[in-house]
């Protein structure tokens, strides 16, 4: 029990947790900030999920390191762009809740 | 030993906090605990070998994304609509379903019998990251420059847009 933290295992399961957690939200929450919450959850367990096969198993351990950079690069352009566009609907509806965005009849 | 404690606080708060980002009611309070979420997080790339990207972590993403977003959620007043987020009736079953999931799951990795150790070359001091990444990467770097611009320029767009729009039209929009 006590070597938990220098198993793979157990930073997959951290990473498939913070998956689940990001997809659970992305479903029930009501607000596109929320949603946009929960959409970098999941980013971070895939980012942890890199950084463990970097550390274990990986025969260049540079790799996981620089893709987990390269998803932070990538979090912050969705990050701008989903803000400039919750911003926008804002403007237009003067509401962010999903319910209220059924124009497209989705 | 002591190693091993701070991964396991640091994984409970990871947990907690993650909880929280995605259950709690009001869009600052998910926003602060995602950035407690975050903070666990950069300590264990830090316990992983990677104390570069532990700093980034902290700076880039909870300092500047994080801060970005909570500017628009007190921007935008969210918190209009005070309703109940996870009735009881309706997520049982999912929980329940998710629970065996990823029960499953913990069984089926405990039964792995590869990975059990540490690489030993997997430690990257700051200065041996940035030497590989503008060496061996500079084309994926470029790459992710050219994708930051194109977000600036989206940004601009959807902004600027309605800019344009409420100065044609002085009398409507001009609260937002």
């Amino acid at each position: 029990m006590l070597t938990l933290s220098t198993q793979l295992n157990t930073y997959l399961v951290i990473g498939a947790v913070l998956f689940g957690f990001g997809i659970f939200g992305l479903v029930r929450r009501p607000s596109l900030i929320g949603m946009l919450i929960a959409v970098e959850l999941v980013l971070s367990g895939a980012s942890i999920n890199f950084m463990a096969f970097n550390r274990f198993l990986a025969p260049d351990p540079t790799v996981g390191q620089i893709i987990t950079l390269f998803i932070m690069a990538i979090a912050a352009a969705e990050a701008a762009i989903s803000l400039s566009i919750v911003i926008a609907v804002y403007r237009n509806y003067k509401s962010i809740e999903v319910e209220d965005l059924v124009e497209l009849k989705g | 030993m002591e190693t091993k404690v701070i991964f396991y606080i640091l994984a409970a708060a990871i947990f907690g906090a993650s909880v929280l980002a995605v259950s709690c009611r009001q869009a600052v309070h998910a926003a602060l605990y995602f950035i407690v979420s975050l903070l666990g997080l950069a300590g264990l790339f830090f316990l992983l070998g990677a104390p570069l990207l532990a700093a980034l972590e902290v700076i880039l993403y909870a300092g500047a994304i994080m801060m970005l977003l909570l500017f628009v959620i007190m921007m935008l007043h969210t918190d209009r609509r005070d309703r109940e987020l996870y009735r009881p009736p309706f997520w049982t079953v999912p929980v329940l379903l998710s629970l065996l999931c990823g029960a499953a799951l913990v069984m089926l990795l405990a039964r792995w019998p590869q990975a059990a150790e540490l690489l030993p070359s997997a430690f990257f001091s700051p200065g041996q990251f940035g030497q590989v990444l503008f060496s061996r990467y500079w084309l994926a770097v470029e790459l992710v420059s050219l994708l930051l611009f194109v977000a600036l320029v989206g940004a601009l767009y959807f902004g600027g847009r309605e800019i344009k729009a409420a100065r044609l039209q002085p009398g409507e929009g001009g609260d937002s």
